[in-house]
C-alpha cells in the first residue's frame, strides 16, 4: 500500500468533520473520492499531505502512513511531504509568470539552478501533462493567457516537475469544458503508471471511467469503498446506491 | 433526504410497465393460439398472427425508450439493470410471441381438427409453458426472486413433458405414413412450446439479475 489511513478523526474546532475513516491507497492506482457537498471528501484529501495544517483550529487523531511512515509525526518535513504528495486544485491556479517558470518553480524552490537540467524537467513535465506540443513555441509567454484546460494541465505539469509519488486532485475538471475534461481524464489514465492518484470528483461517470477504487463519503463517514467496478454495478450499501444513482445529492 | 431524479425514476417505471404489458400480451397470444389449435378456430388463429405486429411494435418502443434513457441519464447500478433487463426480457417475450404466431399459423393450416389423444399431449406442454410465462412475468412485476427461481426449476418438468410428448408423437408417424405433415406439425408445436419454457426461464434469470446483480447459469446451477 502506498498510503494507509487508520481510524482518522478530524475536527474543525469543536466540529467533527471526519469520523473513524480507514482507507488504503494502493500504489499506481487511482482512488476516487465521491459524496455530496460537505461530506468530508475534500477535507479527507487534504489530510493526505497535511494541507489542513494551514487552517486554524484543525486537529486530527488517527494515523496516515506514506510508505509505512506516519506523516503526522512531529519531525515530518512538510515541504518534503508536499513534494512527495503533490496537489492539483479545483480551479487552475497558475502563477502569474511564464509557462516555463510555472513548471520550473517547484524545482527552483528545492534548490535546482542548473538551466540545462531545468530545461529537461520542464520539457519532460509538459510532455507528461500532454501540453508540450501546444506550448513549446511560447514557453516564455504568460501562463495567464492559456485556456482553462491548458492551465489545469500546466498545474499538473508543475506538480509532476518535482516528481511526486502521490498526486491529490481536488475536482480537477469541475471548471473545465468537456474536451479539456476528457484530456485530463486521459492524462490521469496515463500518469498512473508513474504515480498514485487520489481524486475528488462530483462527476459519477468520471469516477467510473478513471478510477480503480472508489470511496463513498457521507456526513464525514466513509460509507463504502471497493473496486470501482463493484461500486458502480452492485454497491453493498443502500446509501451508496442512492447516491451514485442520483437519488439524493 | 429529499429524493431527486423523480422524472428518471418515473421513466424507469414506465420501461418496466411496458415490458410487463408486452409479456401479458405475448402470454395472451400463446393462450389464443392454443385455443385456435385445439378448437380448429381459423379466425382466432388469424387474429393471433395479426396481433404479432403489435408485439413487434412494443419491443421497438421498449428498445427506443431504453436507448434514450442510456443516452440521457447515464444509468448505473440497479437503474442500469432495469434498462439492460428491459432489452433482454423484451427479446425473450418477442420470441414467445413468435412461437404463438407459429402455432397459430399451424392451426390455420390444419385441414382437419386434431383428435383428442394428440391434443391432450400438446395441451399438457402448453399448460406448463403458459404457467411458466405467467409466473416469470409476475416475478418481474413483483421483483420476486423466489418466484423467479421457481420458474427456473419448472424447466425440468417442462423438459420431462416434452420428452414424453415427443416420444408419444413419434409413435404416430407410422400411423400417418400418408400424411406425415400432421405429426410433423405437432412435433414442431411441441418444440415451440418447449422453447417458450426456455424463454420463460431466461426471463426468470433476468429478474434474479435485476434484483440481485447475480448472473445465473441455469444448467450449471440446476444440475
Amino acid at each position: 500500500m502506498k498510503m494507509k489511513v487508520d481510524d482518522l478523526n478530524l475536527y474543525y474546532g469543536d466540529h467533527q468533520a471526519l469520523y473513524d475513516v480507514s482507507l488504503e491507497v494502493p500504489e499506481h492506482q487511482v482512488v476516487a473520492l465521491i459524496g455530496p457537498s460537505g461530506c468530508g471528501k475534500s477535507t479527507f484529501l487534504r489530510t493526505l499531505n497535511r494541507m489542513n495544517d494551514l487552517i486554524d483550529g484543525v486537529h486530527i487523531d488517527g494515523e496516515i502512513r506514506l510508505d509505512g511512515e506516519n506523516i503526522y509525526q512531529d519531525d515530518v518535513d512538510l515541504v518534503n511531504l508536499r513534494k512527495r504528495v503533490g496537489m492539483v486544485f479545483q480551479r487552475p491556479n497558475p502563477f502569474p509568470m511564464s509557462i516555463y517558470d510555472n513548471v520550473a518553480y517547484g524545482c527552483r524552490v528545492h534548490g535546482l539552478k542548473d538551466k540545462k537540467k531545468l530545461d529537461e524537467i520542464v520539457e519532460k513535465s509538459l510532455r507528461g501533462a500532454a501540453l508540450w506540443d501546444e506550448v513549446k513555441d511560447r514557453l516564455n509567454a504568460s501562463a495567464m493567457g492559456m485556456s482553462g484546460g491548458q492551465q489545469q494541465r500546466l498545474c499538473i505539469a508543475r506538480v509532476m516537475a518535482v516528481e511526486p509519488e502521490v498526486v491529490l486532485m481536488d475536482e480537477p475538471c469541475s471548471a473545465l469544458d468537456p474536451i479539456s475534461t476528457m484530456k485530463i481524464e486521459e492524462l490521469v489514465a496515463e500518469i498512473k503508471q508513474q504515480y498514485t492518484i487520489v481524486m475528488v470528483t462530483h462527476n459519477m461517470q468520471q469516477a467510473a471511467r478513471v478510477s480503480d477504487y472508489t470511496a463513498f463519503f457521507l456526513n464525514g463517514k466513509l460509507i463504502e469503498h471497493d473496486e470501482t467496478n463493484v461500486i458502480f454495478t452492485k454497491p453493498h450499501d443502500k446509501k451508496t446506491e442512492d447516491y451514485i444513482t442520483g437519488r439524493f445529492g | 433526504m429529499e429524493q431527486t431524479r423523480q422524472e428518471f425514476i418515473k421513466e424507469l417505471k414506465q420501461v418496466q410497465e411496458k415490458v410487463y404489458q408486452m409479456g401479458i400480451r405475448a402470454g395472451a397470444a400463446l393462450d389464443k393460439s392454443m385455443k385456435a389449435l385445439c378448437n380448429g378456430d381459423r379466425a382466432m388463429a388469424a387474429e393471433v398472427m395479426q396481433e404479432d405486429d403489435v408485439i413487434d411494435d412494443m419491443i421497438i418502443d421498449i428498445e427506443d425508450t431504453c436507448l434514450l434513457l442510456i443516452a440521457k441519464q447515464q444509468p448505473i447500478a440497479h437503474d442500469l439493470r432495469v434498462i439492460a433487463t428491459g432489452f433482454k426480457i423484451s427479446t425473450d417475450i418477442e420470441r414467445i410471441g413468435d412461437h404463438a404466431f407459429d402455432i397459430a399459423r399451424t392451426a390455420s393450416n390444419l385441414k382437419e381438427p386434431l383428435d383428442r389423444e394428440r391434443l391432450q399431449l400438446i395441451r399438457e406442454l402448453a399448460d406448463c409453458g403458459q404457467e411458466m410465462v405467467a409466473k416469470a412475468m409476475e416475478a418481474y412485476l413483483k421483483a420476486d426472486v423466489q418466484l423467479a427461481d421457481e420458474v427456473r426449476h419448472m424447466d425440468r418438468k417442462m423438459d420431462e413433458i416434452f420428452e414424453r410428448t415427443f416420444y408419444s408423437l413419434s409413435k404416430f408417424v407410422t400411423d400417418e405414413a400418408r400424411h406425415p405433415e400432421r405429426v410433423t406439425n405437432l412435433l414442431f408445436i411441441s418444440r415451440f412450446l418447449e422453447r417458450v419454457g426456455d424463454h420463460a426461464v431466461n426471463i426468470a434469470e433476468w429478474v434474479i439479475y435485476l434484483e440481485t446483480a447475480e448472473r445465473i447459469h441455469q444448467k450449471k446451477k440446476l444440475s
